[in-house]
């Protein structure tokens, strides 16, 4: 299964990584060639066969739906950890044009 | 005061309990071989000596006013995959050379709670990306039985560690393979839990479908004492087991199993037959088997056809999910964050672009493509059926035998540099390691002997695999146990 360039270049930008050059010539034929190994899972025969998502053995495994609050240490390094702030606020560039 | 880097963890307590030596002077003995060897072989990337000592002296006060725990004191490495508060955490990734997490992981919080001592964070492939650690953004880890070879990965660092004695014990987290791999090249026990076994907050995602945490030890009952302080359900882990460990459920099976004369083991036809397989590697597999059946069990030859779509169903289901996690990593709220952009997509693309390694972008953009519109159904839904069938195949099994014995690897572990050009290739590790992952079930490799390389040198250990029914973790400790207590292996030691 051959990528083109472009597919590549479609990917990379879907997956927001920005590749060079040499990356995307690099990746594309890497990622073909795994691509291809992949493929032999189309000669399986899975007629009437359910997926597995998940392998928990549990159903609907949910917590009650109330707010913790966290305490004042954790939510510093919280802040903290971010690499643009202002104050409480993460900052980031402009969502609009 | 004999090495004391040389004891397990239930050597060390013991000699903690009898107060034939303190947690700092142990906790000391492992920083200072830290000091003196780890420059060989890169196991550390972070050591934490100064909070290191603080535990140990806390230890040794909590010991002194009356308390316990199999784990007081105990001097422990733990994979940098998993958050330790006031300890960087990195995944061994540019994107979070230094991150400081805000809150611990819940294995380690358990840790805490039991008074033991984590000496700092070992190296892994980035993000857990890997076979042999030679992904690491901070360069690879070597085997401590042989420098110019890989430990195994994706918890190489963890496995080095244990083996060259750099720490009583370690955590590690297999997806595909991470701790049983790494556990058979550098010849030490290495325990893949159940799927929910233990919780996984705070470990950073990869397949959160396959992902666990487990021990990597130099005995079967160190494992089973770790595993009995980190395991059981988590409110902050919907996805952990909702049971609880019973104290000394994995400790007692081990310690209490004699004989394995009422158990039946199966082989598993394919894998014995594997293309690629080595002399080596078979004949100490063989010798595992007569070993077992010396001590009384039944061995018989099982097949699992659809097993051998086990590694091209992992890497559709794992890139996948990747691909999902790893979207977190955008340079706003933690991690590495570009200084070239114009906008926001480009803080996204660029800071991605710059933090991730080779090996992560391959798998984000192999998630990617098998998810998006058009594709979904022909990889990521077909995986997930043929899992099913792998699944079913292996649980069908297991209801014949109590567990499934074979190879943890094809080969012992091979020179750093030699796969590092073809990912396939690398991905074809992975052959006896993916359908215990898909299938959630527990699984340990264990030391069984030695083998020379193909390609020359000394010979390097070989780790030999069994699978148990799911929360079945005490019959296979106890199986390797039995096996080591009548053939031990841990006479020999890596020379550094």
């Amino acid at each position: 299964m051959a990528l083109t360039k472009e597919e590549v270049q479609h990917i990379a930008q879907l997956a927001r990584l920005d590749l060079t050059e040499a990356e995307v010539e690099r990746y594309q034929s890497e990622l073909s060639r795994i691509l291809e190994y992949i493929g032999q899972l189309s000669e399986v025969n899975t007629d009437g066969v359910e997926p597995t998502a998940q392998v928990t053995g549990l159903t609907n495994h949910f917590r009650e739906d109330v707010a913790r609050t966290t305490d004042a240490e954790t939510r510093q390094r919280l802040l903290d950890a971010a690499p643009e702030r202002d104050g409480d606020y993460f900052k980031v560039k402009a969502v609009f044009e | 005061m004999a090495d004391l880097t040389q004891l397990n963890i239930r050597e060390t307590a013991d000699g903690l309990a009898n107060k034939a030596f303190t947690s700092v002077e142990v906790t000391k003995a492992y920083l200072d071989r830290i000091a003196a060897v780890d420059s060989n072989i890169h196991s550390y990337l972070t050591v934490s000596a100064e909070s290191a000592l603080a535990e140990a002296k806390q230890a040794d006060e909590r010991r002194s006013k009356g308390d316990d725990h199999a784990l007081l004191g105990v001097p422990l490495a733990i994979k940098d995959n998993m958050t330790t508060v006031g300890i960087r955490t990195t995944a061994a990734s540019k994107m979070l050379e230094n991150y400081q997490p805000s809150y611990d992981a819940t294995a380690i919080a358990k840790l805490k709670q039991a008074g033991a001592v984590i000496l700092g964070k070992t190296n892994l492939d980035e993000w857990a990306h890997g076979a042999s650690t030679e992904n690491s953004a901070f360069g690879p880890t070597k085997n401590p039985w042989d420098t110019a070879r890989v430990p195994g990965g994706s918890s190489g660092g963890s496995a080095a560690a244990v083996a060259a004695d750099l720490c009583a014990g370690a955590l590690g987290s297999d997806t595909g393979g991470s701790i049983r791999y790494p556990a058979a090249f550098c010849g030490i026990y290495g325990l893949k839990p159940s799927y929910g076994r233990v919780s996984r907050s705070g470990l950073l995602s990869m397949t959160s479908s396959t992902d666990v945490i487990g021990p990597m030890t130099k005995t079967a009952e160190d494992a089973a004492i770790l595993l009995e302080t980190i395991a059981g359900p988590d409110p902050l882990d919907k996805t952990a087991y909702p049971k609880e460990v019973k104290v000394g459920e994995y400790v007692d099976a081990v310690r209490e199993r004699k004989n394995l004369s009422e158990m039946t083991f199966g082989v598993v036809k394919e894998w014995m037959e594997t293309d690629g397989l080595t002399a080596g590697i078979r004949t100490s597999i063989e010798e595992g088997i007569a070993r077992i059946k010396e001590l009384g069990g039944k061995v018989v030859e099982v097949s699992l056809p659809h097993a051998k779509y086990g590694i091209p169903v992992y890497y559709v289901i794992t890139p996948s999910e990747i691909s999902s996690n790893l979207a977190r990593y955008d340079g706003i709220r933690y991690g590495h964050r570009t200084t070239k952009a114009n906008n926001l997509f480009e803080v996204y693309a660029k800071s991605r672009g710059e933090g991730f390694g080779p090996e992560a972008k391959r798998r984000i953009m192999i998630g990617t493509y098998a998810l998006s519109y058009g594709y979904y159904d022909a990889f990521y839904l077909k995986a997930q059926k043929v899992r099913t069938l792998i699944s079913r195949e292996l649980e069908g099994v297991l209801r014949q035998v109590d567990a499934i014995i074979g190879p943890s690897s094809p080969h012992v572990a091979f020179k750093l540099g030699q796969n590092i050009d073809d990912p396939l290739k690398m991905y074809l590790e992975d052959v006896f390691m993916g359908t215990a992952s898909l299938a959630g079930l527990p699984s340990l490799s264990f030391p069984i002997g030695f083998a020379e390389p193909e390609d020359g040198g000394s010979a390097m250990p070989v780790g030999m695999q069994i699978i148990g029914r799911r929360f079945d973790e005490g019959t296979i400790l106890a199986v390797a146990s039995a096996v080591e207590s009548a053939h031990p292996m841990r006479s020999k030691k890596p020379t550094l």
